[in-house]
């Protein structure tokens, strides 16, 4: 059975000494993360650089978006064909201010789906939390598959001096 | 800019969740009043529709007015939220933290607002399908994509649907933060919205990064947005005074100029209403105002080459038109008023620091910019279509109905309301924003002056 434990901490140089402190008793990365209210600076508790792949949802997007709206300018034009403004069936300008909003506002939705994904949401069982950390505290979380571990865990927290420890 | 408050984070939490968390003395009463001014203008739009356009001022050959003007005057405030919240992130001006939610939501309200006018300006708003939508499969007709009227909803509901979904993006870790403040059913609705929001480094990461994508996204749309509109106007060729090759840029300049200045004049409210003053501080308004100046005088220059062009053409029509809009009553006196308020009061007055960081000061020049750029575009919108030219066999002089006028008031408290109404439950300035600025700040001291630095990662 998956349990996780969570240490909490008021500034960040303990916090980040828990984390290290778990690297060092050999938890795996990817099983301990920290919790916070406020972005800090990437590497701030020396955590784990998540890698991500949002730059290809735009690019995603936009090509669906692109493919839509040239099939909508033109066939919806060509099933139609009445000439206005003495202007072609097809007028390339006046096809390409369409497909520029419809390629962008595509490529818009896809980045938004993009960054939910990648932010791993929605999770609506996010696990051990604690409504301090939008005070400005800060959570150490580790989840284990062994139980066996749980004090080694709880004795780097202590030792780098976490003011409390829940269990779940 | 040296000022610098020492805030924790339950003090920030408190002070900007006092809209949330509690309900200020004065909201009820506000949005009683507002309300009650929206339903009279809902009703006043009903009865139009009812009895058809002609309870309003439009006739031969006047059919643009001021619906048309108020639709162009909320898509130009509407371009606050991009200008401030995307360009400002991108350049990671540092000021721009309690300012972004604030104009976002403006672009979202505005656009929203627009839309109506168009709608209910047509007359019977039940046909706009028929025009816009490309949905009547069963007989083949298809809207005329050659035509700006159907560009410009296109951009419209472009930018609405990006804003809205950029507004939501940003605003998921103080959903988080509402859910951990709050009980009952507005916890269970918070914790829907907030989507789990746990803060760890991969969700925040994706807030910053995908904060930045979404500008750079949004940013050509919001360029497109009033272009499309100036189109609306300069590719009708009939109309002495809107076919302008400048009007796109012209048009996106002055959106700007008037969007930011709504931007200041909702600052001001803000920081009075919910007294915050250690989070809106006159380092703010200061800082928008030297935007401000530089986006009004550039937005100068193209009302000046709009005048040149005219007038350097030699063209008999766009002379007498621009002769008119100058000289003769009552635009004559709509011409100085908007000359004076949309610039020649306001930009010399932000050139002197006391004003600058005089709120009050900056609250009122801000409406004066807006009184001016909603007689901009009624100055280029009527005056073409009411000077009397040859072949027309009928005109009448442009006067807007009490009709028309109680739904261009109704635009204002619609918009206010659905503020104060977004305020209730979720809120006004970005906490994690200001939590941000606080840990990345810190007093340095070079020789004996203690200054407020920024740290800043470096990719």
């Amino acid at each position: 059975m998956t349990t996780s434990i969570l240490g909490l901490f008021q500034q960040p140089e303990p916090a980040a000494d828990a984390m290290d402190g778990l690297k060092e008793a050999g938890f795996e990365l990817g099983t301990f993360d920290v919790l916070t209210g406020t972005p800090y600076p990437e590497g701030a508790f020396g955590e784990h650089v998540p890698q991500h792949r949002l730059f290809r949802f735009p690019a995603f997007g936009a090509i669906i978006g692109f493919t839509l709206s040239v099939f909508l300018t033109s066939v919806t034009q060509l099933a139609y064909p009445m000439v206005t403004g003495g202007k072609p069936i097809l007028s390339i300008f006046a096809m390409l201010i369409i497909m520029y909003e419809m390629t962008m506002l595509a490529g818009v939705i896809a980045t938004v789906i993009g960054i939910i994904f990648e932010s791993r949401l929605p999770n609506m069982k996010p696990g051990i939390y604690d409504t301090r950390i939008t005070e400005g505290w800060i959570g150490v979380v580790i989840t284990f598959d062994d139980e066996s571990k749980v004090a080694d865990a709880e004795s780097v927290l202590n030792k780098a001096g976490a003011l409390e420890i829940k269990h779940a | 800019m040296q000022q610098r408050r020492e805030l924790d984070q339950v003090y920030t939490n408190r002070k900007l969740l006092n809209g949330q968390l509690d309900t200020p003395k004065w909201w009820l009463p506000t949005v009683s009043i507002l309300g009650v001014v929206v339903l009279i203008g809902v009703v006043v739009i009903a009865t139009m529709i009812n009895k058809g356009l002609g309870v309003t001022g439009l006739a031969r050959p006047v059919y643009w007015g001021l619906f048309i003007t108020t639709f162009v005057f909320w898509v130009g405030i509407s371009h606050a939220g991009i200008m401030i919240s995307a360009i400002l992130r991108l350049t990671q001006a540092e000021w721009r933290r309690p300012v972004t939610r604030a104009a976002e939501l403006l672009t979202v309200f505005s656009l929203l607002t627009a839309l109506v006018f168009p709608l209910i300006h047509a007359g019977r708003p039940w046909r706009i399908a028929y025009w816009i939508m490309p949905y009547d499969v069963a007989r083949g007709i298809y809207p005329n994509i050659r035509s700006p009227l159907i560009m410009d909803p296109v951009a419209i509901s472009t930018y609405l649907t990006g804003s809205t979904l950029f507004l939501y993006i940003a605003l998921l870790p103080d959903l988080g933060n509402l859910r951990d403040r709050t009980t009952g059913w507005k916890n269970a609705m918070y914790t829907v919205l907030a989507l789990g929001w746990r803060g760890n480094p991969r969700q925040w990461k994706m807030q910053t990064v995908g904060g930045i994508l979404l500008s750079a996204l949004m940013l050509p749309i919001f360029v497109s947005v009033h272009s499309i509109v100036s189109w609306d106007f300069a590719i009708a060729a009939a109309v002495e005074g809107w076919h302008s090759t400048i009007f796109a840029p012209y048009f996106v300049i002055g959106a700007v100029h008037s969007g930011v200045s709504a931007v200041v004049t909702m600052m001001a409210l803000m920081r009075w209403l919910w007294k915050w003053d250690d989070f809106i501080r006159p380092e703010h308004f200061d800082a928008l105002a030297r935007l401000l100046i530089v986006v009004a005088t550039g937005w100068l220059a193209f009302t000046f080459l709009e005048l040149t062009f005219a007038l350097y053409g030699q063209d008999a029509p766009e002379i007498a038109l621009r002769e008119m809009q100058m000289f003769q009553w009552p635009w004559n006196a709509l011409f100085i008023t908007f000359f004076l308020t949309a610039y020649l009061i306001p930009v010399p007055m932000w050139l002197f620091k006391r004003v600058r960081t005089n709120i009050a000061l900056m609250f009122w020049t801000s409406i004066l910019v807006n009184v001016g750029m909603w007689l901009e575009r009624f100055l280029i919108i009527v005056p073409g279509l009411a000077r009397r030219t040859p072949f027309v066999y009928t005109w009448e002089a442009y006067r807007p109905s009490p009709v028309e006028w109680t739904i261009f008031i109704w635009s204002f408290a619609w918009v206010t309301f659905l503020m104060l109404l977004f305020s209730r439950f979720f809120p006004l300035v970005p906490l994690f924003e200001a939590k941000e600025s606080q840990v990345f700040t810190d007093d340095v001291m070079i020789g004996r002056a203690k200054v407020p630095a920024i740290v800043r990662e470096a990719d």
